[in-house]
């Protein structure tokens, strides 16, 4: 729209001389950027509705259509970058909060990306996971300090409630509502093919869904949308969600359009009515409160399940962590300042909180210096691409990782950051039942497998480079990372040597 | 099968997540008194304290006393009755689906933050011995987007926000009091028409109003 100077941030490319006007663009796009001009006899495109989802792209059977970026430009300046002056227009226009989804995409220091892992040469032999075997099995929750024995001298089992995954990988919250339901199915049933766990996040937990209870984590956050007793006993964790690295120190606010249909049976909220879960828990306002709502949980659980309690990573990370540690919490769940989200505010997603990187390197030596690190497990989340990126973390000191956008990209996300809109043409955030039927759970269900099993293998290869056969013995080891290019209190806050040293 | 439990010592969580049966706590019981309860009674003879019947969703807690603060946290469903009075951030996002309604009764008055972020169920505040001023604290109702709470009493409470509407009770209202006030005095004693009698407020949530935040997309 002209008025609010505001021009359209991607062409499309339509090569007429390819183009046989079959239509499926204009079929596949919810956006309805596609048409037929019956006049001009030819396809024609609105381009103010792009989105850059690639949905026509990849269904255009001419290979006729390429989006790219519009090449018009502001006048060049470093300082006001042309999103910067876009931004200003659309508030000027609106008088709205800015809103954006998916993670922070602005460009600061990827510590990821300055971490190198080691391998063996000549002494200490690489071990190759194709002869030998090589230990993913990761045990989330309290490991006891003492072992007790009785009178005959046998051992007398007293191990807290473990989470036991086949592989430090799990998917992490996306609640039904934010995602669809066969989203949800896709990652519920990866998630038991792979031994390991997705999570309800607060839309609670669909009734077709509770039969895959062994590999679900349970979420109680702040508005206790569809938690009661049957939701809580049906998962094999229950996960007390505090913050959310994409916008911490703030609530959520899912708008009555969209508590719809199930959503709004799942959620326990009457149709129409708004989600609005407050910022804090109100029943939480200290370390003592957060544990009698951690004990609540495990009374009444009978104490069965481990309880994990997430957090944002934000500046006092590590003395945060400390007190959730002594708060009985069984496992602390980090998501850094580059994770995502189905909508958030654009200031907070992309200016509050800090690197995960940091934030676990930081959190796990405290928990060390303390002699608590092993009273609870980390898990640790906010943008992790790739099977080096979590060894990585576990490297620097995390017992597992937390995926989401990673899933979502194997669902088929273009990255098109557009999930607020509930117009997802791949069928992943929306709830409209002809988009959420394009996504196939079975297709899902075993690209999610693939990932996860490849990753896997990735980490065993990586792991066996170094002399390493276990995810035990790699989990903070260190002296197996070296940064490149970071100054010392990087490294020394990672706690790595740099390259060379 | 109605198992009768004791209870002489304020341990926490009692009752956390029962389904039925019926509990008497007979000395001051500790914080999240029926935590998740989802039926079932339990019946306090003496005063409660924080967080009692927090995420509760069905069956019936009444407290012969007063309750601490955040009673009735996240409720979706059952009921709780207080005989004297409650702390603050009572009814804190109470909500209701479907046939389940929660209801908050408290006797004498309430401390601030009342009802903040109710999204259904029904609270009702009798003032009882707080004649002469509003029954609840500041901030009452904040953030409301549904349910309803009742006031007895002649006075507004002190800045109510422009989300919340306030309104003389109607037959319909008078008729979703009647019961509540009914087993009110049928649990700790007094005339439920002299109650009845008395003046109310009803504050709902603004609908003209709404706390919707004003996005534009990026
Ligand atoms: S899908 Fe391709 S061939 Fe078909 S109308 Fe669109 S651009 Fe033309
Ligand atoms: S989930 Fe859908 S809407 Fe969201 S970024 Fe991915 S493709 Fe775009």
């Amino acid at each position: 729209m002209a008025q609010e100077y505001l021009y359209p941030e991607f062409q499309v490319v339509r090569d007429l001389s390819r183009c046989t006007g079959c239509r499926a663009c204009a079929a596949q796009c919810a956006n309805g950027v596609h048409r037929y001009d019956a006049d001009r006899g030819q396809m024609v495109s609105d381009e103010t509705r792009c989105v850059n989802c690639h949905r026509c792209v990849a269904f255009c059977p001419e290979r006729a259509l390429k989006i790219v970026k519009d090449r018009q430009c502001f006048r060049e300046n470093d300082n006001w970058s042309g999103d910067a002056i876009r931004e200003i227009y659309r508030q000027a226009a609106s008088g709205g909060v800015l809103l954006s989804s998916m993670g922070n995409a602005k460009e600061y220091p990827v510590y990821w990306d300055r971490l190198l892992i080691n391998a063996s040469q000549v002494t200490n032999p690489s071990i190759d996971p194709l002869r030998e075997p090589m230990e993913t099995k990761t045990f989330l929750g309290k490991k006891p300090d003492t072992l007790r024995r009785d009178a005959a001298g046998r051992l007398v089992p007293e191990l807290p409630p473990q989470l036991e995954l086949d592989t430090p990988i799990l998917f992490s919250a996306m609640s039904y509502g934010s995602i669809s339901y066969n989203a949800h199915e896709s990652l519920a049933r990866a998630a038991q093919a792979l031994g390991t766990c997705y999570n309800t996040g607060e839309g609670g937990l669909h009734r077709d869904f509770y039969r895959y209870g062994a590999n679900t984590i349970v979420q109680v956050a702040s508005g206790r949308f569809g938690v009661h007793r049957d939701y809580l006993e049906a998962g094999a964790a229950i996960e007390i969600k505090i913050g959310q690295g994409a916008k911490p120190g703030i609530g959520g606010h899912l708008p009555g359009a969209k508590i719809v249909g199930d959503v709004s049976a799942t959620r326990m909220i009457p149709e129409g009515s708004d989600a609005i879960s407050p910022a804090p828990h109100h029943d939480i306002y200290s370390i003592e409160d957060l544990r009698q709502l951690v004990y609540s949980l495990k009374e009444v659980t009978r104490g069965e399940k481990p309880v994990i309690v997430k957090i944002a990573a934000v500046h006092n990370v590590a003395a945060i962590a400390s007190g959730v540690a002594r708060s009985g919490a069984d496992i602390i769940a980090i998501d850094g300042f580059r994770g995502g989200t189905g909508a958030a505010p654009t200031r907070i997603r992309d200016n509050v909180g800090i690197p995960i990187e940091l934030a676990l390197a930081a959190v796990d030596q405290r928990l060390r210096d303390e002699g608590i690190r092993s009273s609870v497990s980390l898990i640790a989340g906010g943008s992790i691409r790739s099977s080096a990126d979590a060894l990585k973390a576990i490297l620097l000191g995390a017992d597992a990782v937390y995926i989401a956008t990673a899933a979502l990209l194997a669902l088929g996300c273009h990255l098109c950051r557009s999930c607020h809109s509930g117009r997802c043409n791949w069928g992943i955030a929306t709830q409209r039942p002809e988009l959420v039927a394009r996504l196939d759970p079975d297709e899902g269900a075993q690209r999610l497998v693939n990932l996860v099993t490849a990753w896997t293998h990735e980490i065993k290869e990586m792991m066996g480079g170094m002399g390493i056969n276990s995810i035990e013995a790699a989990r903070g080891n260190r002296m197996m990372l070296r940064g490149v290019g970071l100054n010392e209190i990087e490294l020394g806050i990672l706690g790595v040597k740099h390259a060379g040293q | 099968m109605a198992v009768q439990e004791t209870y002489a010592l304020g341990q926490r969580y009692i009752g956390c997540g029962a389904q039925w049966g019926k509990i008497t706590v007979t000395q001051v019981p500790g914080n999240a008194l029926g935590a998740y309860l989802d039926g079932g009674e339990i019946e306090v003879l003496c005063s409660a304290q924080d967080a009692t019947g927090d995420t509760m969703n069905a069956g019936e807690i009444v407290v012969h006393g007063s309750a601490g603060d955040a009673t009735g946290y996240a409720m979706r469903g059952g009921a709780i009755y207080v005989r004297d009075n409650g702390g603050y951030r009572c009814g804190i996002h109470m909500k209701e689906y479907r046939d389940k309604v929660p209801v908050l009764v408290v006797g004498g008055s309430c401390g601030s933050f009342l009802g903040e972020y109710q999204a259904g169920g029904t609270i009702l505040v009798l003032g009882i011995g707080c004649e002469d001023r509003a029954p609840v604290g500041n901030f009452c109702g904040t953030g409301m987007h549904g349910g309803r709470i009742y006031l007895r009493t002649r006075f507004l409470p002190p800045n109510l926000p422009e989300q919340v509407a306030v309104a003389e009770p109607q037959s319909a209202d008078l008729e979703r009091i009647r019961p509540l006030v009914g087993r009110f005095c049928e649990k700790f004693g007094g005339d439920p028409e002299s109650l009845l009698a008395g003046h109310f407020f009803v504050l709902t949530p603004n609908t003209s109003n709404p706390y919707h935040q004003l996005y534009v997309n990026n």
